[in-house]
């Protein structure tokens, strides 16, 4: 158990970090904010540094519950790095109405994410899972005062608590038929056969994963919740637990139901028709939107069905593939949500509609081309590095002979094109719109977007020898 | 050569050229790029010098193993190093053609056009397939926002249809890609070049490659975007686009789908020759009735390239080679064409063909370079056109008569539309007082028609100096194709491709 303890090091530290933020905030009262979130960034980047250490090992604790190894450290690394970002510029977009909990929430549903993308058993699943969508949940609502955010807060409570309901039909479905939570005795028991009462589970647990990653058709909540929820709230929804809930998904999947055997057909077929239902859907859903924060709801939708692609492949190459994909997607995601909270109109009001946008390329030059890294970068053209992560799900899918999949999928990625172009249009080509905006971003937010941009321009080619090496080592975990 | 890396430097000058760009102002961005894009056809014209005729295929090969999965590879064989040599030629054309005319953001308008220009190096000297289509499709962002930003009132519709077309093209070609490299484990184009693909999977690649490079040749029925792009680009991002975009298509059928896929090119060359033969007669047609001289010169660049594909579809060495010289004299000549609309659309903001008539009398200078490049585009001996044309329709003509027959009808019309486009504008009364007081060329202008002028006539009169180079790989090709050769239906006998090649250049250069 003491062994055990020590290899759950980033956890530990999560969780102390996170207690200890609530008790000072309970007893500093709302002033000394910065003193909270200096606590949660600390707690974060001291948790990041031992998942760094643990990284190599190969373990599992706690009666094999929770993996301790490459796959859920590289995940939980990217899970860590966004989270801190979504703390770290919270303070500007509050103001006054930046609480201490909002810190301490986002290090629970932080170490909810890590537990999701560690666990190797249906019970660990749930928790972590659980932990995440609780701290998610009150985060989505922030805002009391505000009606929009109320209301993303409900309905995200409302279609979790669904989804969670699915769940755990999944789950005891699978219990039930083959007598075991642990991940490694469902695959075994999978590999005699399975049984309606198996196959059902596993749709079950899929459809309730899948709606963590809003993959369609149970993606309905995530335009409405990435509208009302605080932007940095929201930058972390399409950041950090979509990381974790694909990574649970890739267990779930690779793990539980073999990336072999008699399940493969049962699972594969599902992740296909999710995966070319959010690409489609993700696409066309988005043409018509003029909220940008609806609008990259619909791109995270669509870039989730792409990585589903990896996903489907079934092999270490598509799990590499999705490990690459979640990176790239993240940095791409994070710098998008940054640009949008830059703008302010001239009441001080957040900028959030597109046509607002018009010529911004002439009043912020600098703001204007990150944006459009971002974007082109989502729409996967090259030379941009957004198209290197396309690249490797499609050759995970060609190699693994899912060709008609590809090939839908990359027909479809130029439906998707066209509304990333579309923005690039409003803000480059259109005449200057007459709501004054002003960009009043701290400097930190600038540098991050400035090195997101950099680096998702040809710059990141460089470091796919590194990238490669990282996420075959992760993936290689699982097979 | 050995120990300059002269290509990557090509690349890196303009790239960084591009970067100094976004910060300058209108005169530094515009001194800048001018420099920098002199230094890289400096650099250009000394690779061509010391490009040494029958040695190594490939030549000046660079080879960094930077990305891990595909490497930085780049290398020339004599076509490549031509079109580079082309690129280079027509970048500080364009930025001397926007000089005046470009008012708005210059230091992003230079950064596009910088860019543009390690982009198109970099398509043709890629030696490595993804980094190939890493560059290949990169060229759309700048085109889109050259078009987008600095285009005519219809801007953006054309910006759309010319990135989304051009993308749907793309990536089909991507897959075929990756399962080129699955089945040969190999990125390399040397290899792949090599390799022998089963019959079978040729025929899909070639299709998914053909989906990519018949758009951006553009062939028809996939051209439509053509005439929208080049209507509503600027001057220069015309000259760009006709002069070196639309070879990187030829180019791509050159460089992977003949020789690449033989048996598929053999199986589907009733396609090319189909297409070719309508393209040409068709938007000749269109060309006619145009009252818009950018379009009619768009339709006659869809002519002039199904002759291209028609000729490298001929599958021997006369055909390939006069298509390789249509592709550069087009290059040049379609540049100079849209450079002509630009001078005289920079005095009255139109570009309608009933708005002009009569400038020879008061711009004959612009009138007589007008007319040189018009004779060019319709093929006159003497100037490049035709010895582009001639060796490519003769080399059709020993493959499929009746092709040869319907391109060598697209000529007669081509001269129809040209000549036709040359009376209503140039000729006729002065009778416009706005026209009256059009000044002619400036020094800027001159400087500007002269070198292509110059290039037309060389390469008309001596095409030796470009052929040359290129000889060897199309004997390289020819060699590879022919084993699935089709047979021709002109009963000719044995032919003398070297001879006849040289044989017709002197000619040329005798009528003269």
């Amino acid at each position: 158990m003491t062994a055990d303890l020590a290899l759950i090091w980033p956890e530990l530290i999560l969780t102390i970090g996170g207690l200890v933020t609530l008790l000072l905030g309970t007893f500093g009262g709302d002033r000394r904010v910065g003193l909270y979130q200096f606590a949660s960034l600390l707690t974060l980047a001291v948790g990041a540094a031992a998942v760094v250490a643990l990284f190599g090992t190969q373990a599992s604790v706690f009666s094999g519950t929770l993996a301790v190894d490459d796959f859920g450290g590289f995940a939980k690394l990217i899970i860590y790095a966004a989270s801190f970002v979504c703390i770290a510029i919270a303070p500007r977009y509050f103001g006054e109405g930046m609480r201490a909990e909002y810190s301490a929430l986002i290090v629970f549903a932080t170490l909810g994410m890590g537990i999701m993308a560690a666990s190797r058993d249906l019970m660990t699943l749930y928790i972590g899972l659980e932990l995440n969508s609780l701290g998610s949940y009150v985060l989505a609502s922030f805002m009391r005062g505000d009606d929009r955010s109320s209301e993303a807060g409900l309905k995200y409570f409302v279609l979790g608590a669904l989804a969670s309901g699915f769940l755990l039909f999944g789950i005891s479905l699978l219990y039930g038929f083959s007598g075991t939570t642990d991940f490694a005795g469902i695959a075994r028991a999978m590999g005699g056969g399975i049984n309606i009462g198996l196959l059902f589970g596993i749709v079950f647990v899929i459809a309730g994963l899948a709606f963590k990653i809003s993959a369609v058709p149970f993606h309905m909540w995530t335009p409405d919740v990435y509208e009302g929820a605080p932007t940095p709230v929201t930058t972390l929804f399409a950041s950090a637990p979509k990381v974790a809930a694909m990574a649970l998904l890739v267990r779930v999947v690779i793990d539980a139901m073999g990336s072999a055997g008699p399940a493969l057909a049962a699972w594969q077929q599902i992740i296909i028709f999710l995966s070319l239902a959010s690409i489609i859907l993700g696409a066309v859903g988005a043409i018509g939107q003029k909220n940008i924060k609806r609008l990259l709801a619909y791109s995270s939708i669509n870039n989730v069905g792409f990585m589903l692609i990896g996903l489907a492949a079934g092999t270490q190459q598509g799990v590499e593939a999705v490990l690459t994909y979640l990176l790239v997607y993240v940095v791409t995601t994070i710098g998008a949500f940054l640009f949008v909270m830059q703008l302010r109109d001239a009441d001080g009001r957040m900028v959030e509609s597109i046509p607002a946008y018009a010529g911004l390329s002439k009043r912020q030059p600098g703001l204007a081309a990150a944006m459009a890294v971002f974007l082109f970068s989502l729409a996967a053209i090259p030379p941009l590095f957004g198209f290197w992560p396309k690249y490797l799900v499609f050759e995970a899918a060609v190699n693994a002979g899912l060709v008609p999949l590809a090939v839908a999928g990359v027909v479809v990625s130029v439906i998707g094109a066209f509304y990333y172009i579309a923005i690039v249009k409003t803000m480059f080509f259109d005449d200057e719109a007459d709501a004054v905006i002003r960009n009043d971003g701290s400097r930190i937010e600038g540098a991050v977007i400035g090195v997101s941009a950099l680096w998702l321009s040809v710059i990141g080619y460089l470091f796919i020898p590194m990238l490669a090496v990282a996420a075959a080592g992760a993936a290689s975990v699982l097979f | 050569m050995s120990g300059l890396p002269i290509l990557s430097l090509m690349l890196a000058i303009p790239m960084v050229a591009a970067i100094l760009c976004l910060f300058l102002e209108a005169r530094p961005a515009r001194q800048v790029a001018l420099a920098a894009t002199l230094l890289d056809f400096a650099l250009a014209v000394l690779m061509w010098t010391q490009f040494d005729i029958g040695g190594a295929q490939w030549q000046f090969v660079e080879r960094a193993d930077l990305f891990g999965r595909f490497q930085w590879a780049l290398g020339v064989d004599g076509v490549a190093m031509m079109l580079v040599v082309l690129s280079a030629f027509l970048m500080p054309l364009c930025i001397l053609a926007s000089w005046e005319s470009v008012k708005e953001r210059v230091g992003l308008y230079m950064a596009m056009f910088l860019i543009m220009e390690v982009i198109m190096i970099g398509v043709f000297v890629a030696q490595d397939l993804l980094l190939f289509y890493i560059f290949f499709e990169g060229v759309l962002i700048p085109m889109y926002l050259i078009i987008g930003i600095w285009g005519g009132a219809n801007r953006r519709y054309a910006a759309y249809k010319f990135f989304l077309y051009t993308l749907l093209g793309s990536v089909l070609m991507l897959l075929a890609m990756i399962a080129m490299i699955r089945e040969a484990g190999t990125t390399e184009i040397p290899v792949l070049l090599n390799y022998d693909f089963p019959p079978e999977m040729q025929t899909w690649l070639w299709l998914a490659f053909f989906a990519s490079m018949a758009v951006k040749m553009p062939m028809w029925p996939v051209h439509t975007w053509l005439p929208d792009a080049h209507v509503q680009a600027p001057t220069a991002g015309s000259m760009i686009l006709a002069g070196v975009l639309l070879k990187m298509g030829s180019y791509g059928f050159l460089r992977f789908m003949m020789p690449m896929f033989p048996d598929a090119s053999a199986q589907f060359m009733w396609l090319i020759f189909g297409l070719s033969m309508v393209a040409v007669i068709y938007t000749s047609l269109v060309a006619l009735v145009q009252s818009d001289m950018k379009k009619l010169i768009a339709y006659s660049s869809v002519a002039h390239m199904a002759i291209v594909t028609a000729g490298l579809y001929a599958f021997n060495q006369q055909g390939i080679e006069g298509a390789l010289i249509v592709m550069l004299s087009h290059g040049v000549v379609s540049a100079a064409l849209f450079f002509c609309v630009g001078v005289i659309y920079d005095r009255l903001h139109t570009r309608e063909i009933d708005r002009y008539g009569g400038l020879a009398v008061n711009m004959p200078a612009y009138a007589l370079f007008f007319l040189l490049f018009t004779m060019a585009s319709i093929g006159l001996p003497g100037t490049s056109g035709f010895v582009g044309e001639f060796l490519s329709l003769a080399g059709l003509y020993e493959a499929s008569s009746w092709a040869a027959l319907a391109c060598t009808t697209g000529i007669i019309l081509g001269a129809a539309y040209m000549l036709y486009l040359y009376r209503r504008v140039v000729f006729g009364e002065l009778t416009k007082d706005d026209v009256k007081a059009m000044p002619d060329l400036n020094p800027r202008e001159w400087a500007i028609f002269v070198p292509l002028a110059a290039v037309t006539l060389w390469m008309g009169v001596y095409p030796e100096s470009f052929l040359a180079p290129m000889r060897g790989d199309v004997t390289t090709v020819v060699a590879r194709l022919a084993p699935t050769k089709p047979a021709g239906d002109a009963q000719l006998a044995a032919a003398r491709p070297k001879a006849a090649a040289t044989g017709d250049a002197h000619h040329a250069g005798g009528v003269q």
